[in-house]
């Protein structure tokens, strides 16, 4: 049951959705509601399914049927306006590497159209706290990895998103580096902003609040981790996983 | 507005720190130039001779010297005997023999008629009969010149005029050739990769869930490299005109007018590219394979289209240099009006538009 309360706080709601390729439905039926401040897990093997979901969250796919809302506008109609609204970071951490740190923070406030004097704040103040400024003339090359990781974060969520998109954001990352990256994401849904995070970690899905679990383009599974554990009688989001994929198969 | 002017001065960025663009965009371009305009030449200019002078007398000693003035030929060796001719063609220093017959002023003078030789390397062809063209009408000139009070009983002169390049200078094939070929570089094939990259690199993915729209993406990408291919044409036209004496006869804006036209075909077609291949280095292998190859070939830059046969002339007809170059060369050339060039501007637009529409349908396809 979805009570009033909970759907004010509603800052994704999906409702039977569906996506086909041709004959082939990458997703199916899928129903969830992401709350605002929540940092919500999308959990699956290659092919289950994520990437087409998170392409019709972010406006990128327009769904074949079903009812899609995100950050209070529709899926199919209003796809231009969502992208004003969402930030995005691919597991690549998509940044210009030939270009210095203070270029990239330049690029992308001035795309998602952040008046200079704004920009200006917002950039010393990103990077006091990425303790970047001494780098900042920089190129983003010469950056170490969880630098570019963390730079790459904060360019994503620079516009002040209702929801930011990350698209297992911690590929290649060692567990150090990744537990300080989910200090910034922590801080970031504490300030508001509803987290999205599609991982193969098993560790990483632990750090969210509630996890979904995808399978053949359907979501198996939808709970808090301790929930799914004491479900599946796990002591982990591994066993947890393990569990679900024999008894789908 | 101001999206976009970041978006373009990021691109500008691109190309000015990378060393290996810089080279593509700026260093090759003008070494094409003077390498076509230099070394691949048809024009004959001191090919080395030998002469085999049997008479040795006042008229073979003329038509030798006429020869030797002329500017096309430069002297190797005066041979003594016919033996020595099979030998020099083997060293290969001697691209020509010509052999004057036995009492050949005698016999001039009392048959009216003696026999000069004129031996040619043909393991070049088109050198060969060149260099055997250019000597027969210097001994003909000659022959005219001296015995001009003899009257033959018929005679045609004809009165050869070559219009638009009377002296016959290659460079002004090559210089139009060379910036088909060029442009076709820069706007094609570079857009292609710089595309290829934001793909591979997955910062493609971010600015589609940006909200710049995708066509304010591509004008983005396009337009540094619009500007760039600008100046390089007009590097070409004023380094063809400085270095070569290739004028301009028409007018600059429409021969600018062209220009643009085509390198917004050449861009149309780096769009295209990009969609299709999946790496940067399979955009430049689809490039140069699909592009530079037949630009260079079948286009008429240096082979005539004329002397194609009939299926490659056929082929012809799709390359866009072909078009680019026909016009070029009326403009700079013959210094034509748009009267004249309108078939080759219409087909030009109309290959732009075609190559946007798929380039927009497969965009859109791979996006879904």
């Amino acid at each position: 049951m979805i009570t009033d309360m909970e759907n004010e706080n509603t800052v994704i709601r999906v409702r039977d959705l569906v996506k086909k390729f041709g004959q082939f439905v990458a997703d199916d039926h899928l129903s969830f509601d992401v709350y605002k401040g929540e940092i919500f897990g999308f959990l699956g093997a290659n092919g289950a399914g994520k990437t087409t979901a998170i392409r019709m969250l972010c406006g990128l796919l327009e769904p074949t049927s079903g009812e899609l809302t995100v950050a209070g506008l529709d899926g199919f109609k209003q796809r231009e306006a969502i992208k004003r609204r969402i930030g995005y970071m691919s597991q690549k951490f998509s940044l210009y590497e030939d270009l210095t740190v203070n270029e990239n923070i330049r690029l992308f406030a001035g795309i998602y159209g952040i008046p200079t004097r704004v920009r200006k704040e917002k950039t010393e103040e990103l990077l006091e706290k990425l303790e970047l400024t001494s780098a900042r003339k920089k190129l983003v090359r010469d950056l170490p990895l969880g630098w570019k990781q963390k730079l790459a974060f904060s360019l994503a969520i620079i516009h002040d998103p209702s929801i930011v998109f990350l698209d297992e954001p911690s590929g290649g990352v060692d567990p150090v580096t990744r537990r300080r990256f989910w200090d910034l994401i922590y801080e970031a849904a504490h300030e508001g902003i509803t987290v999205f995070v599609t991982t193969h970690y098993m560790d990483e899905a632990e750090y969210c609040d509630r996890v979904a679990i995808m399978s053949a383009g359907k979501i198996v599974a939808l709970d808090t981790p301790d929930a799914l554990k004491k479900e599946w009688d796990a002591t982990s989001m591994d066993g947890v996983f393990l569990k679900l994929a024999r008894s789908n198969e | 507005m101001k999206q976009l002017s970041g978006f373009i001065r990021k691109e500008f960025r691109h190309i000015f720190r990378d060393p290996r663009t810089m080279i593509i965009l700026f260093g090759i371009p003008i070494v094409q130039l003077l390498l076509f305009g230099y070394v691949i030449t048809t024009e004959i200019k001191d090919a080395r001779i030998a002469i085999l002078d049997k008479s040795n007398d006042e008229v073979t000693r003329e038509i030798t010297h006429k020869l030797l003035s002329s500017g096309y030929f430069k002297l190797d060796a005066m041979l003594d005997n016919e033996g020595q001719i099979d030998n020099i063609f083997r060293q290969g220093n001697v691209k020509e023999v010509v052999v004057f017959q036995d009492d050949f002023g005698k016999k001039l003078e009392r048959d009216g008629q003696a026999d000069v030789q004129v031996i040619a390397d043909a393991s070049d062809p088109n050198t060969a009969q060149l260099l055997s063209n250019y000597t027969n009408a210097i001994v003909q000139d000659y022959l005219q010149k001296k015995f001009i009070n003899y009257k033959m009983p018929l005679e045609i002169k004809p009165q050869v005029r070559m219009l638009f390049n009377e002296s016959l200078v290659g460079a002004f094939m090559y210089v139009p050739g060379t910036m088909a070929l060029i442009l076709i570089i820069i706007s094609a094939m570079m857009t292609s990769i710089t595309i290829v990259r934001e793909k591979e690199m997955g910062t493609m993915e971010i600015l589609l869930v940006s909200p710049l729209k995708s066509h304010h993406i591509i004008i983005g990408k396009v337009t540094p490299y619009l500007i760039l291919s600008v100046i390089n044409a007009i590097t070409i036209v004023i380094l063809g005109n400085l270095v070569f004496g290739v004028p301009v006869r028409g007018s600059l804006i429409l021969l600018m007018f062209v220009v643009i036209l085509y390198i917004m075909l050449a861009l149309s077609l780096g769009i295209l590219i990009s969609t299709i291949a999946a790496s940067q280095f399979s955009a430049m292998f689809v490039s140069i394979m699909a592009l530079m190859l037949p630009t260079m070939l079948l286009s008429g830059f240096i082979y005539p289209i004329t002397n194609m046969p009939v299926v490659l002339q056929v082929l012809s007809n799709i390359m866009p240099a072909r078009w680019f170059i026909e016009a070029v060369k009326a403009v700079m050339l013959k210094g034509v009006g748009i009267g004249y060039i309108w078939k080759q501007l219409l087909i030009m637009t109309g290959m732009t538009v075609i190559f946007l529409g798929i380039s927009v349908r497969k965009f859109k396809l791979r996006l879904e």
